[in-house]
């Protein structure tokens, strides 16, 4: 299937409208030591009939999440997704579209990119968000690149707590722009705050802190926000997940500068990583706003008074600015962020409070229940939302083999830190879809694994 | 006719969710976790039920416009039509519910159509290797440009400077500012393409990269490309393409063979995945063997029947997503590329251009077209000899909106005066192709004879022409 609707008596038709004979001939402008004189490569077409079995056959070599009862996190979460997520995104009206160029003909993309950015803002306790970015990642990327510009000084300070693909791609994006990473230790899996308190100058650009942070623990956001008190130029960069912050205090209420993060757990699947979306909120300030990337969504009225919304601030944006253009983002993740619209209003003001509550007491019963177990340590036992650094010191069994072990249980016990980090143990993500029944099961799994 | 805001349907205590009841003993979370983490008051979000939810959200649906309501000729943007099956596969739950953190051996099917994904982009552009990486096109100019910062910082040269010609996407001078360049830019022809004596005259030592979308954002192919590209590599420097016209040579030309080093794809332009109202896409980058090193970590390998992410890319220029990229775009454009195969994508690529090139023909009368070059599958307008009776380009791309079509891309090329780009794309038939080409024409007979009319569209759509100006002076920017 190729989709192409014109028959050849029709396509005869234009071309003789337009003058020429065949359609090869409307191809004359490519040089003839340049074209392509043979047939790609390729397998043969299928029809769809042959498309779904192949692809089939290649799924069913795949296991998925629902073999197992996963505990996989580390930035990409399995929350349930109410069903009207996907029976809504699935009005074409909205995923056919594009970017909302002619804004009277995309009022729908633009007032939910409107309503996202409104739902943004009341989670995280800012003023302005954008309309999405890439992944949370790259959200982060342009804010310590934000950072840079807004305060034109170049030391970022980067916990060893941040998730370290996070911190790969804030260095990625730094780096051309002659930023000066610097690394601050953790402690128990938390920053270590002293060590904060040592690099904070007034060369720094800004700070970047997780929250939850990659282990799982809250930082002392209070006493860090206390400490950048003392420098007037460095930005608190908050990269918040924005399910917890249904439990958590908003970062805006610490003085965040600027929040972003990954907004996949909002509605969106886990799907291998992507697409998800990024997200990014600042506080209401006029000089910050002119440096924030990505597109924004504004209320205006019609020549007869009526409200309506359209794309605004563009003259931040690559399209009219070019080369001094606060970021090059043209198309974002738009689908994505009406997923997350979606899912925020759908849960609403008690829901979101009740899914992040029970992630948080269904972790806290995990943990309660496998410390009691031999040779078993969680590290931030008392300090956690739903994620937790799980140690395992028993002698004569490595992390592989228990993670192994549990594998042959069904059960994909957590993200083997030593993967991602210079740390040892397994990162465990508990969130509302745990019964107690996965949870006691897990338990004695671990148990039966140790004891084997 | 507005919809109100999904938070004006709330009641108190109203809900739209269900969930199990908590079967672990409660704690007050406040009592472990540090001082002042516990939220005190609840966020304000709406507080709605499924069925306001649902029908909130069709309503927004209603007031919107996508392929699947008609033509979508936005130049640069090929805006085809999206099959349906591409869904489907994308939602098959062994593929669509894996994580990003489970072990290799058990996403090998995944894996394999990745891979498999990888070789049909080497194959249809004429590069070696591939990252599935970058999560749109900007992104993956901006990989491209970092290899190529990556590749001289390695060859021990220092190269500041990128150039792009007048004609190219924002993107490109953008993302050659992320990538820490200065970008020149450099003039086009009366042809409408680059000026080989501006590219001389701008080339030299710091040069690392041009930028070269081919055709370019007119719709022209660079026929100069072979000593465009001499004077480049002759330099020293290496040349970029920037993919969002593929749909333009695809089984007639490939980067490759024109001696691009870099290239950048759009796999929801070329590829048919869906534009989701403004993203997501995935903006794949194919490199020459030499530029390989430096691609984003981790690279996707097989070693026998395996398949495994190769972490160990000592020379990558990094990393730009926490994961791999847009996977669920990439399924969809896998299931494009084997429902075309080969033969079907070059037919895809000559009803493209035969497409663009009958409604240029059909309208170059009627709308001046500034450049008269052999284009492909797109064409560039002008509004211009329309403007004389006070009407502009804007008013033009409003008042197709009252005939139910979406506008043109317009203003862009910046190098054309009131441009009106069209992309019809080959998914479109004479039948719709026609519509709009009578659409443009009537609206030009509008602007002699009831200008107004014209002048103060749309006047059929769900809302009449917003004040911009206002929504940037008083930024509103939420509830």
């Amino acid at each position: 299937m190729k989709y192409i609707s014109n028959t050849p008596a029709e396509q005869k038709q234009m071309l003789q409208e337009i003058g020429v004979e065949e359609i090869s001939d409307l191809f004359q402008a490519i040089p003839d030591n340049i074209k392509f004189d043979r047939s790609f490569n390729l397998p043969e077409a299928l029809s769809e009939l042959e498309l779904r079995e192949l692809v089939k056959e290649k799924a069913a070599k795949n296991l998925d999440l629902s073999n197992f009862d996963s505990y996989l996190g580390a930035g990409s979460y399995d929350h349930y997704i109410p069903a009207i997520i996907d029976h809504l995104i699935l009005r074409s009206e909205f995923y056919t579209a594009y970017t909302p160029y002619q804004a009277e003909l995309s009022q729908g993309t633009l007032q939910a990119m409107y309503e996202y950015q409104s739902m943004i803002c009341e989670l995280t306790g800012m003023g302005i968000s954008n309309a999405s970015l890439l992944d949370g990642a790259s959200a982060l990327g342009e804010a310590v690149i934000m950072a840079r510009r807004h305060t034109r000084n170049s030391r970022v300070l980067l916990p060893k707590t941040l998730h370290p693909a996070y911190a790969n791609v804030a260095r990625t994006y730094g780096e051309p722009h002659g930023l000066d990473f610097v690394d601050l230790p953790l402690e128990g899996g938390q920053l270590k705050l002293k060590s904060l308190e040592n690099e904070l100058d007034e060369e720094t650009a800004a700070v970047v802190v997780q929250y939850p942070n990659f282990f799982g623990s809250l930082e002392e956001m209070k006493k860090i926000a206390e400490l950048l008190e003392d420098y007037s130029k460095a930005l608190l960069i908050v990269a918040a997940n924005p399910i917890a912050l249904g439990l958590l205090t908003p970062p805006g209420d610490f003085g965040a500068d600027i929040v972003v993060g990954e907004g996949q757990p909002l509605g969106n699947t886990v799907n291998y990583g992507g697409p998800n979306l990024g997200y990014m909120a600042i506080k209401d300030d006029r000089r910050l706003l002119r440096q924030l990337p990505g597109r924004l969504v504004g209320k205006t009225e019609d020549v007869e008074g009526e409200t309506g919304y359209v794309m605004t601030m563009q003259t931040r944006e690559q399209h009219i600015r070019r080369e001094k253009a606060t970021s090059n983002i043209c198309t974002n993740q738009a689908l994505n962020a009406l997923m997350a619209s979606i899912y925020m209003a759908t849960m609403g003001k008690e829901g979101l409070q009740e899914v992040a509550n029970q992630c948080y007491q269904k972790t806290r019963y995990l943990i309660a229940r496998l410390t009691e177990l031999e040779d078993v340590e969680v590290v931030n036992q008392d300090n956690h939302f739903n994620e937790f650094w799980l140690k395992v010191d028993r002698p004569g069994t490595s992390l592989e083999e228990i993670e192994q072990k549990m594998c042959e249980r069904d059960i994909l016990a957590g993200v083997n830190l030593a993967e991602l980090t210079d740390q040892e143990g397994l990162l465990v993500c508990v969130t509302e879809k745990k019964t107690r029944q996965d949870l006691d099961n897990y338990v004695k799994s671990l148990e039966v694994v140790l004891n084997d | 006719m507005t919809e109100p805001l999904i938070k004006e349907y709330g009641s108190p205590g109203r809900k739209g969710y269900s969930l199990p009841e908590l079967d672990v003993p409660e704690e007050n979370p406040g009592e472990k976790l540090p001082a002042g983490t516990v939220r005190k008051e609840a966020a304000e979000l709406p507080e709605v039920s499924e069925v306001d939810v649902v029908r909130h959200f069709t309503s927004l649906s209603n007031m919107n416009y996508g392929v699947d309501s008609g033509i979508y000729p936005l130049g640069s943007c090929t805006m085809k039509y999206n099959p349906k099956i591409n869904e489907d596969v994308a939602r098959i739950p062994n593929l669509a519910h894996i994580h990003p953190h489970q072990k290799e051996k058990y996403v090998q099917g995944s894996l394999e159509i990745l891979y498999e994904l990888k070789q049909y982009l080497a194959e249809i552009s004429g590069m070696d290797e591939v990252s599935l990486q970058p999560a749109s096109g900007a992104h993956g100019e901006y990989v491209g440009l970092m290899i190529i910062r990556k590749y001289f910082e390695k060859q021990g040269e220092e190269r500041t400077k990128v150039i792009v010609p007048d004609s190219a996407h924002g993107t490109n001078p953008a993302s050659a500012t992320m990538a820490g360049f200065d970008v020149v830019e450099i003039e086009s022809n009366e042809r409408g393409m680059v000026d080989l004596d501006s590219l001389r005259a701008a080339v030299d030592d710091d040069v690392a990269a041009l930028m070269l979308t081919n055709p370019n954002t007119l719709g022209i192919f660079e026929r100069d490309i072979c000593e465009i590209q001499q004077i480049i590599h002759d330099a020293g420097g290496l040349l970029y393409y920037d993919g969002a016209n593929m749909n333009a040579v695809m089984g007639y030309a490939r980067p490759g063979d024109m001696e691009f080093d870099v290239i950048h794809y759009n796999l929801h332009k070329t590829f048919s995945t869906p534009h989701g109202g403004g993203g997501p896409g995935s903006g794949p980058v194919a490199v020459k063997e030499r530029l390989a090193p430096y691609l984003p970590a981790p690279v996707l390998q097989k070693e026998g029947s395996q398949y495994y992410w190769d972490y160990d890319r000592p020379d990558t220029m990094g990393k730009v997503h926490a994961f791999h990229g847009n996977y669920g775009v990439m399924l969809r454009a896998y299931a494009y590329i084997r429902t075309a195969g080969g033969e079907g994508l070059r037919e895809i690529t000559e009803n493209a251009v035969l497409n663009a090139n009958y409604m240029k023909h059909k309208l170059k009368d009627t709308y001046e077209l500034p450049f008269a070059s052999d284009s492909l599958h797109e064409f560039v307008l002008s509004g211009s000899r329309q403007k004389k009776d006070g009407i502009t380009t804007a008013n033009i791309a409003k008042r197709l909106l009252d005939y139910e079509q979406y506008a043109p891309t317009i203003y862009f090329p910046l190098i054309v005066k009131e441009a009106i780009m069209v992309e019809p794309t080959e998914t479109e038939n004479l039948r719709s192709l026609d519509r709009f080409i009578e659409t443009m024409k009537i609206i030009s007979r509008e602007i002699e004879e009831e200008p107004e009319l014209v002048e103060n569209a749309p006047h059929n759509t769900v809302v009449r022409k917003l004040d911009e100006a206002q929504a940037a002076r008083n930024p509103d920017l939420r509830w």
